[in-house]
């Protein structure tokens, strides 16, 4: 059977008539769900103390003292629940000279030409893009979260750091919501991509159109299956 | 001397309490700052700005001041242990608003080794650091007498004022998560009397008034320490955080740091600055447009999977499928 490089395991044809393709399994799926909620939970209690305009949202989680508090444990399940999901996928996440081909040609990506653009594996150059500033983010937030943990780290960083801390935690928030519209964007632009995430299974047209080797490589899987 | 109920400030710490009720001034009429957008009156009553004054030249180390804090506001710090230092707590506290530093300075100029005792705590800035930083509504405000204060019941704990603060004053109650700081007893301010600190005070080291009369007090107090040999005693009123209404009289005033890290230039921290003014202003620009431009191309233009995108896709599983197919073609 064909060596897998593009997929992971789990990754099979489910039907040929028609061709519908497993991309993520129920615990992945679990893990992807876990870690967007707390994102948008962390991005709502976050925005309140960000902006005073958007102290209101504070009342989402029973008031301010509440979120202050809470906010900070969400982080904490957001940072494990994503470490899980990045152990799973960063090994097709890797930059491959194809998407360096496919970003200078995102013209056709964006008029949908997607016949000038090289095959790709399991993701593009624009989910890529997505995993790796989620992980970077998520890593710097965790960290400058930690030296602006004032109810349990409070003589942690010396005040001028945590000046530095506090700033490096709201610029990075504000990068990873941009990253998450990006991301959620994304998912709804290109039609047939959500189903990914909640069904588990793609159509073979969107994997065809989207994810030609990643596909292909599936498909020439099949031949020993009929003995799995 | 008993000083006026009709007083809008009180002038003296001295003075005897009013005899007559007194209703207080420094309510909600007289905020004109708030935190986080907080409310502010709209038309403030005008409160004549007051002023404490500590001459450190005077000052003996006696502690009355911490004393008298404690008994006014009822804080109970905590019993320490001698750690062989003068400082009693080592630090401010949640429940330790004012605090007597010790320093000892070996003049190089002079060869003297000298006692230099401050007064720490909250410096009430006209450019309050805490109040910028401070995300919660009305947590921290400003009365039109120059007083900042903070409203423990508005308070969220979040510890951005200690950030904030360029004196490193606020402390964060280790059981309610609310920050405290020197009050400069607004609540006896308010009703015409001055702070329990200076009123203790022995040696009239710390005294009270209006802005106006603390400042002339200090330009005399600098006059006679400067005639007696002190050629660089001076008043600290720093004008980078807009003036300060707890303002010291040093007898080295062109070295503030000898006095225990008092800030030579305190001001808002850049940083603070930064992350309370652009990050705000460019990050909601930034995830509006965003958001606003991601729907509008979202409602107006989709990425579609065509019917013979389905097609290939058959032939191509087919034709993987079956080992007698001829090779997949390429497309």
């Amino acid at each position: 059977m064909a060596r897998r490089v593009y997929s992971e395991p789990g990754d099979r044809i489910v039907s040929r008539d028609p061709v519908e393709v497993k991309r993520y399994g129920g615990l992945t799926r679990l893990n992807h769900w876990v870690t967007a909620i707390t994102l948008i939970l962390l991005a709502l209690s976050g925005f309140a103390f960000f902006d005073p305009s958007l102290y209101w949202l504070s009342g989402l989680f029973g008031g301010g003292e509440t979120t202050r508090w809470l906010h900070p444990f969400i982080g904490i399940v957001l940072f494990l629940s994503f470490m899980l999901l990045f152990l799973q996928l960063w090994r097709y996440n890797i930059m491959r000279r194809e998407d360096l081909v496919w970003l200078s040609n995102f013209r056709d990506v964006v008029s949908g030409h997607e016949e000038r653009l090289p095959e790709l594996g399991k993701y593009n150059f624009g989910q890529k893009f997505v995993f790796w500033a989620m992980f970077w983010l998520i890593l710097v937030l965790i960290i400058s979260g930690v030296m602006i943990w004032y109810q349990f780290f409070p003589d942690l960083v010396s005040v001028e750091t945590r000046r530095i801390a506090l700033l490096t935690h709201s610029v990075s928030a504000v990068l990873i919501i941009l990253t998450l519209i990006l991301h959620i964007f994304a998912a709804f632009w290109t039609r047939g991509t959500l189903q990914a995430m909640v069904s588990g299974r793609v159509t073979g047209g969107w994997a065809w159109r989207h994810h030609r080797k990643w596909l292909r490589e599936l498909a020439r899987r099949q031949r020993a299956d009929p003995a799995e | 001397m008993t000083v006026s109920p009709m007083m809008d400030s009180p002038r003296t710490a001295a003075a005897n309490p009013p005899v007559q009720p007194v209703q207080g001034n420094m309510g909600q009429a007289a905020v004109v700052r708030s935190s986080a957008g907080g409310p502010v009156a709209a038309e403030p009553t005008a409160l004549t700005p007051v002023a404490k004054l500590i001459d450190v030249s005077k000052c003996i180390g006696c502690k009355a001041c911490q004393s008298a804090c404690v008994e006014w506001n009822d804080t109970h710090p905590e019993i320490g242990a001698n750690v062989g230092v003068y400082e009693n707590p080592l630090d401010l506290t949640p429940d330790m608003y004012t605090l007597m530093r010790f320093a000892e300075y070996d003049n190089p100029d002079s060869g003297d080794f000298e006692w230099l005792i401050r007064k720490d705590g909250c410096m009430h800035c006209a450019e309050p650091g805490c109040l910028t930083a401070c995300p919660a509504p009305g947590a921290i405000v400003q009365y039109s007498n120059g007083i900042v204060d903070f409203i423990q019941e508005n308070c969220i704990g979040c510890g951005y004022c200690v950030s904030g603060c360029p004196f490193d004053i606020p402390r964060l109650g280790r059981a309610d998560h609310k920050a405290y700081k020197c009050t400069l007893c607004s609540d006896r301010v308010a009703v015409g009397q001055g702070p329990a600190c200076a009123k203790a005070c022995p040696t009239k080291a710390i005294t009270f008034g209006t802005k106006d009369d603390m400042t002339a007090l200090a330009a005399e107090r600098v006059e006679d320490l400067k005639s007696r040999g002190y050629d660089n005693a001076g008043i600290y009123d720093p004008e980078g955080v807009g003036g300060t209404h707890v303002m010291y009289v040093l007898h080295h005033a062109d070295k503030p740091g000898i006095y225990n890290d008092l800030p030579e230039n305190p001001q808002i921290a850049g940083v603070v600055e930064n992350w309370k003014g652009p990050t705000k202003t460019f990050g909601l620009a930034a995830m509006g447009l965003a958001a606003v431009g991601s729907l509008v191309m979202g409602l107006m233009t989709r990425s579609d999977v065509e019917a013979e995108d389905e097609q290939r896709a058959a032939d191509m599983v087919d034709r993987a499928a079956d080992p007698a197919a001829p090779p997949e073609e390429q497309v």
